[in-house]
């Protein structure tokens, strides 16, 4: 089907795009590598959407150390994940992630701050954002906040971003020596969205374990890591999955087989932080 | 400032196939369709328009990326290259050869896609890919017709004579 | 003259030579012509509104806003059109007690799937179309929908067509021998439940269709993707009113069809009905989301089987009860009735025993209406049939090479018939089993598995053998009253620079009919093959003919292509004769050139002979003929269909943690008579098996309980990719029909035909020691899983 679009402007500015905002009265939507926006307007799942462009603004690009985090803009692309050197040697969760996602064509344009505003509970840079404890970092005309991951990801394609906001670079804490990180997903296809997928990040605080695939939004599975982090078998950790984790049924796999491959990830994963 | 400032027809300014292009774009036309349309290149295909069949694959600014998923109001400076573009340029006359000769195609519709996918995998890949690098490449482009074996031989067989050309020249 | 084809050195030895198709090198490039490449002055786009209820009836349809918007130029209801088309009812003849309900090209006061078209919006481009079409206000009464194919025939259940009486269209019974007695008296009973999935063809190209009706010409001429130019031009001059030889049908490339595109869709019979009554060319090209809805579906069956086997596994008895649901109406005019028609002819099809029941019955329902698709119920019955001998083997503690070597057709039993009925010129099931099992080296394979279940790794061997119908005569649908050719032509013509032309019925979908048709008219006449120009897919230029389906264009094509290349060799040699003085007798054609029989000492090239056919005619003698045209046409008449045969083998790994499967390798050895060009086979058979692995793994197109199809789009519905397909290893045996002098058979459907059962098999025989068995497709891996490992539902 052919996008209904009623108008598409260009922002010049990081101050013009939030003009653009204001103007149409929050009934525009933020556009930058488009790669799930275009499609659901190709969808018609909207109708008559007003699109300001966000896609060349300098000020949301970017890969930096940062006041002793990794500050990634924006409009940092899927390929650039997998392929800039500071992401592997901080962030190397990321860097496992991005081949994951989709296909060359998408990555090639698909932006981080796309797949966090658009918060698709089975994609994996959200999970892997939580596990990471990154913050978000978001501006508005008159403000800018900091949103913790695990408190950004509300429900389906559902974000703690407010009208008038746009996600400008996320922060993530570095990689310390010895720290692990692993990301593992199972899907039918290659580049398909997985069934259930898990993020894991193990540093001296502990595991933190993200799961995606598994709820309406990407799930830190607390009490499995409480039970690994006070020194708890795997086993018992496995088995607080079943309060950490309610998945849904859907077409593609039953509640429980999800629940069944969340156990068999997460001994997976728990192997590899162990072997790495 | 008012809603005034989102255009319904956005002019843009940008090259195809190494030739300058200006043109007045609806906001929601695709560049599939703007390709097709406005300017009459029907070598990228429309399958699906929601970014999963993969044969509106084409390039731009230097890499592949779905026609369908990206507005043609968006290209304003940007540089496109279109099967037929890069035909003309006799750039990838070895791998069209290599597709002839094993028949990596049927229908011939998921066709340029696939060729943009092969040749993206080609022009990155350091030496000769595996079967399976090429396989995972290519995992986005659909082929109902060859099940693909047929298509991962002739981009392996480009690969293995681009890299023994190298070889040779070094 | 008959051509040696044992020897290779022969002059223009294209048969049975690789030979690269013609038209791929402009595919390549991107040069394609598809329909929708194609534009026309004052085209106009059309979208079709559809039901968003499975069953509802239509109140009242409010399209005063749609009329007013911008670009719209009509917008129509089934009532509309109605006045300009009429309705159509699938049934054939032999297909006895066959019935369904008038079909019209909009529904007129009911609808009856989810995505059955309610009406139609034209305008100047596809996006205006498609946001008039949102403004069309449609008053709906829903009504109870038919889904459950199990019930169906319940009295509580409405009746979908109540003209009709039931919701049962179909249902035949086949019997023979005494199967119930065997059955009784039988050592060794299996018995097994077999699902298969609903699933459709997804094209990559979808649907498209350019109607153009000339009012000043009184022609209506359709650009249409489609395997069946001719058949689609009797349905438009028969439902439209138009003489047949008003309509003209134009098929060029065709993106993938695997028969989806051999059947009459009610929206392409609209866009040409729009067409006339605009006198505007109107064009239609599916939306992806709507193929899925509309595109035929096909393989929604459930199986009972039970075979009988005596204690040295040697089969008896098969009983099959199969029941399949077909939407709402039969398709149109092949009828949905041909696919659990083939489930009885081919069950046990490749095996030598007696006693046989099977039965079929078929069901409506309000889900989109299915029909033939690639290998028309051969992958049911493969899968039915090879998973029931596994088991047998299983029971018996026979190896399955073992088990089919007792029971496979003997080599030397032919003219053989089937306890089906089926009639078997000559086939060669043990020859190609023993070629399997040498090209995978069967024993070194079983060792291999075996050593790796030592460490906890489960992996599987699948092994299918398979029959496939092709070649098909009229008794396929012409005798049932269908006007579908089983004849074809092939006109072949010399033109004055001695290069050759050869116009044929049947098409080209990318298959490689046009490489084939150059090959055998390059050899034939006596010319390079790049010297042969192949024009098919026109109504107004080609002999009459059926196109492509039933895997019949080498067949049936390939002969009538032989047979006029031979005359108008003949020909050709004739007008030589009486220029060289000599006896047509004492001369060939090698290469494009005239020479002299024997010593091939060259006479003069062909282009020497056309200049003075075409520009010097007066100084040949008076009267001699100097036909450079020829047209022959070609049936097959000993045999209903030439049955071929084959079998294919499948290794996996299954992740018993997970029950994810990894395809290793999948074998094939196929028999399809003459091969022409071993490319273009080999490819088939590969494109095939990864079809048939599509609904073996990955393909369902599934529906809720009210009705609503709930993955109508390519990121729900999953077809084979790259990454998870195995390479593939083809065989062959040649086994010529001796029906034509080509002796080819089909081997377009082949692959799809087996590849299902030997994944099947293979994954049963990976976990079979974790007391896994699973016979529902696809064979997801939650139901693989659940068939090992106990998970609450």
């Amino acid at each position: 089907m052919k996008a209904s679009v009623a108008g598409y402007a260009r922002a010049q500015s990081l101050g013009h795009a939030f003009d653009l905002l204001q103007s149409a009265q929050g009934e525009a939507v933020v556009i930058a590598g488009g790669q799930s926006l275009v499609a659901s307007l190709n969808l018609r799942l909207s109708e008559e959407a007003l699109l300001v462009d966000i896609r060349h603004l300098p000020e949301l690009r970017g890969v930096v150390l940062h006041e002793g985090v990794l500050r990634l803009g924006a409009l940092t692309r899927h390929a650039e994940l997998a392929q800039a050197p500071l992401v592997a040697e901080h962030a190397p969760l990321l860097t496992q992630a991005a081949p994951l996602i989709a296909h060359a064509a998408i990555r090639s344009r698909g932006t981080l701050g796309g797949s966090l505003a658009n918060a698709d509970p089975a994609a994996e840079l959200p999970a892997c954002m939580i596990a990471l404890a990154a913050e978000i970092l978001v501006r508005s005309a008159g403000n800018e906040r900091r949103i913790p991951a695990d408190a950004f990801f509300e429900g389906l394609f559902t974000t703690a971003l407010e009208e008038g906001e746009i996600i400008v670079a996320v922060d993530i804490p570095l990689k310390a020596a010895g720290d692990r990180h692993v990301i593992r997903e199972l899907t039918r296809r290659s580049g398909d969205y997985a069934i259930v997928g898990l993020a894991g990040v193990k540093s001296v605080d502990g595991v933190r374990l993200a799961y995606f695939g598994v709820s309406d939004k990407p799930v830190l599975a607390a009490g499995a890591m409480t039970i690994l982090n006070s020194g708890g078998s795997i086993e018992d950790a496995v088995s607080a999955l079943q309060d950490d984790l309610d998945p849904e049924s859907d077409p593609h796999a039953s509640a429980e087989y999800r629940r069944h491959l969340a156990a068999v990830l997460l001994r997976r994963v728990l192997a590899d932080m162990t072997n790495s | 400032m008012s809603q005034a400032a989102f255009e319904q027809l956005v002019d843009i300014s940008l090259t195809v196939n190494g030739e300058r292009v200006e043109a007045r774009v609806p906001a929601g036309r695709h560049v599939v369709d703007f390709l097709r349309l406005d300017l009459g290149l029907t070598g990228a295909h429309a399958g699906c328009e929601h970014g999963v069949c993969g044969a509106c694959t084409l390039q731009i600014d230097g890499e592949i990326v779905r026609g369908c998923l990206i507005l043609a109001a968006q290209m304003d400076g940007a540089e496109i290259w279109t099967i037929e573009g890069v035909t003309d340029s006799k750039e990838i006359t070895d791998l069209q050869d290599n597709f002839v000769e094993r028949n990596a195609l049927q229908c011939g519709f998921c066709t340029p896609g696939m060729i943009f996918a092969a040749r993206d995998i080609l022009t990155r890949h350091q030496g000769v890919p595996s079967r399976e690098d090429i396989r995972e490449h290519i995992s986005g482009n659909y082929c109902r017709c060859t099940g693909y074996e047929a298509i991962v031989d002739a981009i392996e067989t480009t690969a293995r004579a681009r890299n023994s050309e190298q070889e040779a020249a070094e | 003259m008959s051509i040696r084809f044992d020897n290779p050195d022969r002059p223009n030895s294209y048969i049975g030579r690789t030979v690269p198709r013609p038209n791929a090198r402009r595919l390549v490039e991107g040069r394609g012509r598809y329909v929708d490449d194609i534009v026309l002055p004052r085209m106009l786009h059309a979208v079709f509104l559809r039901s968003p209820y499975a069953h509802a009836r239509i109140q009242s349809i409010n399209t005063e806003a749609a009329r007013a918007a911008h670009g719209v130029r009509g917008v129509f209801t089934g009532a509309d059109l109605a006045e300009h088309c009429t309705p159509w009812v699938a049934v054939l003849a032999h297909l006895k007690g066959l019935k369904s309900a008038p079909q019209h090209p909009i529904a007129v006061d009911r609808a009856t799937w989810t995505g059955e078209a309610v009406a139609a919006v034209v305008a100047d481009t596809r996006a205006q179309a498609e946001e008039a079409a949102a403004l069309i206000e449609v008053d709906y009464e829903p009504l109870q929908p038919v889904t459950d194919m199990r019930t169906a025939l319940d009295p509580e259940t409405p009746v979908l067509h109540p003209d009709l009486g039931d919701n049962l269209t179909f249902q035949r019974e086949h019997v023979s021998g005494d199967p119930a007695e065997v059955m009784r008296t039988a050592p060794v009973i299996v018995e097994s439940r077999f699902k298969t999935g609903r699933h459709t063809g997804v094209c990559v190209e979808p649907r498209s269709i350019l109607a153009d009706y000339n009012r000043s010409e009184k022609q209506l001429t359709v650009y249409h993707s489609t395997q069946a130019p001719h058949m689609m031009q009797v349905v438009f001059a028969e439902h439209l009113g138009l003489p047949e030889g008003a309509v003209r049908v134009i098929c060029g490339d065709v993106g993938g069809s695997f028969g989806i595109k051999v059947h009459v869709y009610p929206d392409e019979v609209a866009t040409a009905t729009i067409s006339k009554i605009l006198g505007r060319p109107v064009k239609f090209i599916a939306d992806r989301l709507e193929s899925f809805a509309t595109d035929i579906h096909a393989r929604d069956h459930e199986i009972d089987a039970r075979m009988a086997l005596d204690e040295d596994g040697r089969i008896l008895a098969l009983d099959i009860e199969d029941l399949t649901g077909i939407g709402p109406y039969s398709v149109y005019p092949r009828t949905s009735a041909i696919e659990g028609n083939q489930v009885v002819n081919l069950c046990g099809g490749p095996y030598d025993f007696a006693n046989y029941r099977a039965r079929t019955t078929v069901v409506l329902q309000n889900k989109s209406p299915t029909c033939q698709y690639r290998a028309v119920g051969h992958p049911i019955a493969a899968a039915v049939t090879e998973g029931m001998v596994d088991l047998a083997a299983e029971k018996l503690g026979l190896d399955p090479i073992e088990i089919r070597r007792r029971n496979l057709i003997a080599d030397d039993a032919y003219p053989y018939t089937s306890p089906a009925n089926m009639r078997f010129e000559g086939l060669s099931h043990h020859k190609s089993l023993n070629k399997l099992v040498e090209m995978m080296d069967y024993p070194a394979l079983r060792a291999e598995q075996a050593a790796l279940r030592e460490n906890g790794v489960y992996r599987g061997i699948g092994i299918a053998s398979f029959i496939e119908l092709t070649n098909p005569s009229p008794f396929m649908y012409g005798i049932g009253g269908a006007r579908i050719s089983a004849q074809d032509g092939c006109t072949v013509r010399m033109d004055p620079d001695g290069s050759v032309v050869a116009m044929s019925g049947v098409t080209e979908q990318g298959q490689g009919t046009e490489a084939m048709l150059a090959q055998v008219t390059a050899e034939a006449v006596g010319v390079p093959v790049q010297r042969v120009r192949v024009i098919t897919g026109d109504t107004q230029t080609t002999p009459y003919g059926g196109g492509t389906w039933a895997s019949r264009g080498a067949g049936i094509g390939g002969e009538a292509a032989l047979q006029a290349g031979r005359a108008l060799r003949e020909n050709i040699l004739a007008v030589a004769g009486a220029m060289l003085q000599c006896a047509p007798e004492t001369l060939d054609i090698v290469e494009g050139n005239i020479v002299d029989l024997g010593t091939d000492t060259e006479r003069m090239p062909l282009s020497e002979l056309g200049r003075v056919v075409y520009f010097r005619g007066d100084t040949l003698p008076k009267g001699l003929p100097r036909e450079l045209v020829v047209t022959r046409h070609y049936i097959t008449s000993d045999y209903p269909f030439a049955f071929t045969n084959g079998i294919q083998a499948s290794y996996v790994e299954v992740d018993p943690e997970t029950g994810f499967v990894k395809l290793l390798k999948h074998w094939c050895v196929e028999d399809c008579g003459r091969v022409i060009n071993p490319q273009l086979v080999d490819e088939q058979i590969r494109g095939g098996i990864v079809q048939g692995i599509g609904g073996a793994l990955y393909e369902e197109s599934l529906y809720d309980t009210e009705g609503q199809l709930l993955n109508a789009n390519m990121a729900d519905y999953l077809v084979p990719m790259a990454s998870e397909m195995p390479d593939m290893i083809i065989g062959h045996v040649e086994t010529p029909t001796r029906e034509s002098e080509l002796g080819a058979k089909g081997a377009g459907e082949a692959g799809t035909a087996g590849a299902p059962a030997a994944v099947m098999n293979a994954i049963n025989d990976a976990i079979r020691p974790l007391g896994g068995r699973v016979t529902s497709m696809p064979m997801t891996p939650e139901r693989i899983l659940r068939s090992i490992h106990h998970l609450p539902e």
